[in-house]
């Protein structure tokens, strides 16, 4: 057994290094954070995780292309959609695939959907992490309505795997767009609920504005991404500036601002609830018909009732359930506007049905490293605020 | 629709702003160069790896001041072993180069880029655990996801994925 440090131990310079995690509850998973503090004041702080490490990237290299979707999803639990996006995409430009217009499009639909469900935990526990207790109850109500949509489609709630290489796993369901439309029509009312609850609340207020810092400097040179890194007024969203899944025919705004602070990650976020709502609507509204799998036969398995009465369609199942589909050799990296920031898988591939290497990088690997610096000099309560407004999901950090 | 096959000549692509810079630089440091499916990669000799990612992040024209990501590949058995790989990004251009050094598997070891880019912290201990590459002026070089106490280098080509039982 590794030897643990001491709980609380003393320093010469009257400084007092106290442990915080990994059973915490504002650390939101399994986060353990060393503070050394001076009375009240954080003066370090030193992130030390890998308690949720299940070796993913290890994994991917023994499954077939097709079998490492499932396992994106259980990476950032949180928006198991975008990960299955940005792998699918990877893996699609290894391959030079062309994707039907309808299921680009439901990519994006259902792409919104994750990042307002994200979204909204963030919201309800940060605000239950101050002391709110209400927010919490109002976001999940609306959460679980995002939450049947996807069971709606892929017979999951979280574990999603909708999105295959290649499209979609099935057609969605008759009724699903006009559920989603109703949901899109209540929810911009809902987040001004949200807002009513905190956005003029002088508590909420006083208790995260001017609080963890980060100068935009500080954000770029620590790799700070997503909201984190716009509330620090750098203009940067990789939906518009480098457009994937047909992103590029949507329009939307890029909320950023200038105060660095807790407030203004939390105004962020806010406001990409109402710009992706906005997504939602206009991908609802010019939704294509057509097929929502590519006419690949070697990599997109058939139709179950193809399969049943084609020949061809039948040794295609079988050879790609048995051997798989092999890519050509080559290498991609795909970045993606995750709801935390910017998630980019690394893939090589050798030319066999196996991918040879996948990395991930996750938004919140790369926004913890800020989280140090953001804590520096303020108080222990006010670090319980910063890891909330860095939105940290540490199944993204450990994988 | 099937990507154009890759270019590999350095001639053809020393418009891009990362290439011309670090051609500038140091034309011998310079191993070789990729432009696939729409990214460039640039091979950069070992001992050569930080101050290019210096030179990049300092780029006048297009700064790639941003360091999305740092990883390696290991390409057991054959020697160099290690890759290092640097995906680098500009905000002002949005523009993407990936810069990768090989190391020999003998003496894993690359200059960190700490210095650079203090993002660079968790990602080269990241590589230094799961592979094994040490990175010379790290901080704080030391295990970040498994145990202080474990054997091996999960993400190498020769460790089983079942671990050692």
């Amino acid at each position: 057994m590794p030897q643990m440090p001491a709980a609380i131990e003393t320093r010469e310079d009257n400084t007092l290094v106290l442990n915080m995690g990994p059973q915490h509850p504002s650390t939101h998973g399994v986060l353990r954070l060393v503070l050394e503090i001076d009375g009240e004041t954080v003066v370090r702080l030193r992130p030390e995780i890998g308690y949720l490490h299940t070796g993913i990237e290890k994994t991917c290299e023994a499954k077939f292309y097709q079998q490492v979707v499932p396992l994106t999803d259980r990476i950032d639990y949180l928006c198991p959609l975008t990960n299955n996006l940005t792998y699918c995409l990877a893996v699609e430009k290894l391959l030079g695939l062309e994707i039907p217009p309808k299921a680009q499009w439901m990519r994006v639909l259902m792409n919104e959907l994750t990042r307002i469900n994200s979204h909204l935990v963030w919201l309800g526990t940060h605000a239950m992490d101050l002391g709110a207790m209400t927010v919490f109850l109002y976001c999940f109500r609306e959460r679980e309505d995002i939450l049947r949509f996807f069971e709606m489609v892929s017979g999951q709630r979280m574990m999603t795997s909708y999105f295959r290489i290649g499209g979609l796993a099935l057609e969605p369901p008759l009724g699903f767009f006009e559920k989603v439309k109703k949901f899109a029509d209540r929810f911009p009312g809902n987040v001004d609920e949200y807002e009513g609850l905190l956005t003029g609340n002088p508590i909420f207020q006083m208790r995260v504005q001017g609080v963890a810092k980060l100068s935009a400097e500080d954000a770029i040179a620590l790799g700070a991404c997503g909201p984190t890194l716009r509330a620090s007024g750098v203009d940067i969203d990789l939906r518009r500036d480098v457009p994937y899944s047909g992103y590029e025919n949507f329009k939307f705004k890029v909320p950023t601002h200038d105060g660095c602070d807790v407030w203004a990650r939390y105004v962020c976020r806010v406001q990409e609830l109402r710009e992706s709502i906005g997504i939602v609507q206009q991908a609802l509204a010019g939704m294509p018909e057509g097929p929502v799998k590519a006419d690949a036969p070697k990599v997109v398995l058939p139709d179950r009732e193809k399969m049943k009465t084609q020949m061809e369609a039948l040794i295609y199942h079988f050879k790609i359930i048995t051997e798989g589909f092999t890519v050509p050799a080559g290498e991609v990296y795909q970045a993606v506007e995750s709801p935390r920031g910017e998630m980019g898988y690394y893939i090589v591939s050798d030319g066999t049905a196996k991918p040879y290497r996948v990395h991930m990088r996750g938004p919140s690997y790369a926004n913890l490293q800020a989280l140090a610096k953001m804590c520096e000099g303020y108080l222990i309560a006010d670090v319980v605020a910063a890891i909330g407004s860095i939105d940290v999901v540490l199944g993204d950090i450990d994988r | 629709m099937p990507f154009p096959p890759p270019i590999t000549n350095v001639d053809e692509l020393k418009s891009h702003p990362a290439l011309a810079r670090l051609l500038d630089a140091n034309t011998a440091a310079v191993e070789a160069v990729k432009y696939d499916r729409d990214e460039l990669t640039i091979w950069v000799s070992r001992d050569f790896a930080r101050e290019a990612c210096a030179l990049l992040r300092d780029d006048p024209e297009c700064p790639f001041n941003y360091l999305a990501d740092l990883t390696c590949v290991d390409w057991y058995p054959s020697e160099p072993r290690f890759e290092v790989v640097y995906h680098l990004l500009s905000i002002p251009k949005k523009e993407r180069v990936r810069v990768k050094a090989r190391v020999h598997g003998s003496s894993a070891s690359i200059e960190s880029v700490t210095s650079v880019w203090p993002a660079a912290n968790h990602y080269e201990r990241e590589v230094f655990d799961l592979f094994g590459v040490r990175f010379t002026g790290h901080p704080n070089l030391k295990r970040i996801m498994m145990p202080d106490d474990w054997e091996g280098h999960p993400l190498r080509k020769d460790y089983p994925v079942e671990g050692y039982r």
